[in-house]
């Protein structure tokens, strides 16, 4: 009986435990939020021109959705890329690819395990963000309804559920984020340069969207899909961001990790 | 279609290039089953790099392995039973050393994960287990190295330099494994630069230089090659050599620092050829047997110049290599 993709996912999952990277990323996941609120407390102000800012000191709902917005520019694609652009290029850097090279598992399957593992994180991050700015934010705000982006005032409890939603939706760009940090990590086999990379696409596309003339573009932008999940908070829901969202970042990712597996099944691990 | 005589490792020109460096050069190689094969070469004849071919970590640019009848380009399952390391072993720094083999004993399945405590105990290094490997030294890293490859209940174990960096204690620990190993059975691939190693445990080499294999065959046969031959010392070397060619039985007569060498049809011929240069005025201050050493054979085909015949060329005692193949 030869071990599989779950086995590798498991002792990826072990080995993220056992790296301190891992508790910086979901560490900031867990700080923002509450770095956050605690400012929020200490100040009467808010910020008036993003959604859902004029409503941060009314209900805690406000509070994941306004950093789900201002997390998109640079925050949560870097807790992406943290791991992302190291968990193939950390192999690289303790030479250890030969080491599991030689096992019992086809490299198809060890980057498999990889992937599943890094989307895991990622999830967790966003998890995690997601819970502590909840918990924080209703404890300084309460829990109370919200007013959707239509004008339209929703209950606390459904408002909870559609603030659950977003969370979820949010994660569809994030683990395109994801695929390309680990094509980066998988090319470069070095962690820093993965990372960065990983970082400056998501900049450069966001920088895309802003130039003049390009405006047409920036449905299909990967930025763009960060902001996706708003279609939830209108009423009716407004399908055609949700849906567009889903495509295209099928189209960011599917290639970014069809051309990771091919370069790793193919490489050669030769020394330095 | 791994039986028990197929043949561990048979390997058929390779080569593997990178640009215009060519690492490995057509080599041919059949490692036989209870064989410890020493694959010996100064560094940078492409040793490392056709151990990698062989466990699959690099593509070969022409050529193939087949281990046990199976090709590791195109699927581990040809290295079932077939375990080692190239260069020095790496592991995940932030994990201790068991945690490291329990990581390689899950991915190798089966039951490997049982025979950890006991590889770490061959290794000696049951006491260090939960140290993180981070804070290893280099010699517990080739320990470990050999304990990860033991999981795997190996037939065929690969080893590249085993004992490279080790202090004299550690290499001789790291001789006696090898030894025990081999004499339990298993096959043994050991590359090295250090003809004392190779000579002290092998029974057959290939010698490499610059990617080329240029002698394979037994370590017997190879000191055959090596042959005798006398050494001769006069203080009238001039003379003492004009006696050496007109004798008869004498050949082979070659000027070195120590003195004059040659090669006898018996040792009649060397009694004949003392009267001779003492009867020619010729005084003999030395006169005795030499072996070549196999270190004199290791440069001779590793540096090469004036090799002649000796380079290129498979010994005679093992069945010659079928020709290249495609795969």
């Amino acid at each position: 009986m030869n071990p599989g993709v779950l086995t590798i996912y498991r002792w990826e999952l072990r080995k993220l435990r056992a790296q301190k990277r891992t508790y910086l990323g979901l560490g900031a996941a867990a700080l923002v939020p509450i770095i956050f609120v605690v400012a929020l407390a200490a100040r009467n102000g808010q910020p008036e021109d993003v959604a859902f800012g004029r409503y941060l000191h009314d209900t805690g709902l406000a509070v994941p959705l306004v950093l789900l917005l201002f997390g998109s520019i640079w925050m949560f694609p870097l807790i992406t890329a943290l791991v992302a652009g190291d968990i193939v290029a950390s192999e690289d850097r303790n030479d250890t690819l030969k080491g599991i090279f030689t096992r019992s598992v086809e490299r198809h399957q060890i980057f498999a395990g990889k992937a599943l593992a890094t989307f895991t994180y990622a999830i967790a991050a966003i998890a995690i963000t997601g819970a502590v700015a909840l918990v924080a934010g209703i404890l300084v705000s309460g829990f109370n309804s919200i007013v959707s982006l239509s004008g339209t005032r929703v209950s606390a409890t459904e408002g909870l559920g559609l603030v659950g939603l977003s969370l979820l939706f949010y994660l569809v760009p994030i683990l395109a984020i994801a695929s390309i940090g680990l094509l980066f990590s998988t090319v470069f086999r070095n962690s820093a340069a993965a990372i960065v990379g990983t970082l400056m696409f998501s900049l450069l596309v966001q920088l895309i969207g802003i130039l003049p003339g390009l405006g047409g573009l920036q449905p299909y932008l990967l930025s763009t899909q960060f902001n996706a999940w708003q279609g939830f908070l209108r009423s009716p829901v407004d399908w055609e961001p949700v849906l567009r969202a889903l495509w295209v970042c099928a189209l960011y990712a599917a290639p970014a990790l069809i051309a990771a597996v091919l370069v790793f099944l193919r490489r050669d691990v030769a020394g330095d | 279609m791994v039986t028990a005589e197929a043949t561990p490792i048979e390997v058929r020109g390779l080569v593997k290039r990178y640009g215009d460096l060519v690492a490995v050069d057509q080599v041919d190689l059949d490692v036989e089953p209870g064989d410890v094969f020493g694959y010996l070469g100064p560094n940078g004849a492409g040793k490392t790099t056709s151990l990698r071919m062989m466990l699959g970590l690099i593509r070969p640019s022409a050529g193939s392995v087949r281990l046990f009848g199976r090709d590791p380009q195109v699927s581990v399952k040809a290295l079932e039973g077939v375990a080692g390391f190239v260069e020095a072993p790496s592991f995940y720094p932030y994990l201790s050393g068991r945690e490291n083999l329990r990581l390689f004993a899950a991915l190798d399945g089966g039951g490997a994960k049982g025979r950890i405590e006991e590889s770490l105990g061959i290794v000696g290094l049951s006491e260090r287990a939960k140290d993180r490997v981070g804070g290893y030294s280099h010699g517990m890293r080739q320990r470990l190295g050999i304990a990860a490859a033991l999981l795997r209940e190996p037939r065929l174990l690969l080893l590249d330099e085993p004992a490279t960096g080790l202090d004299p204690g550690g290499m001789r620990d790291m001789r006696d494994l090898i030894r025990e190993l081999s004499a339990s059975g298993m096959t043994v691939l050991l590359s090295s630069h250090l003809l004392a190693e190779v000579e002290e445990l092998c029974n057959r080499v290939a010698i490499v230089r610059s990617g080329r294999v240029a002698y394979q065959g037994s370590l017997a046969a190879l000191r055959a090659e090596a042959g005798e031959g006398y050494l001769l010392r006069s203080p009238d070397e001039a003379r003492a050599r004009a006696v050496l060619a007109a004798q008869p039985g004498i050949r082979d007569v070659t000027v070195t620092e120590e003195g004059t060498r040659f090669a006898a049809a018996d040792e009649a011929a060397v009694g004949a050829l003392s009267l001779a240069l003492a009867e020619a005025g010729a005084p003999i201050l030395e006169l005795t047997r030499r072996h070549a050493t196999l270190e004199d054979l290791f440069f001779s085909l590793t540096e090469g110049d004036g090799v002649g015949p000796a380079a290129e060329r498979q010994n005679g005692g093992d069945p010659a290599p079928a020709p290249v193949e495609a795969a």
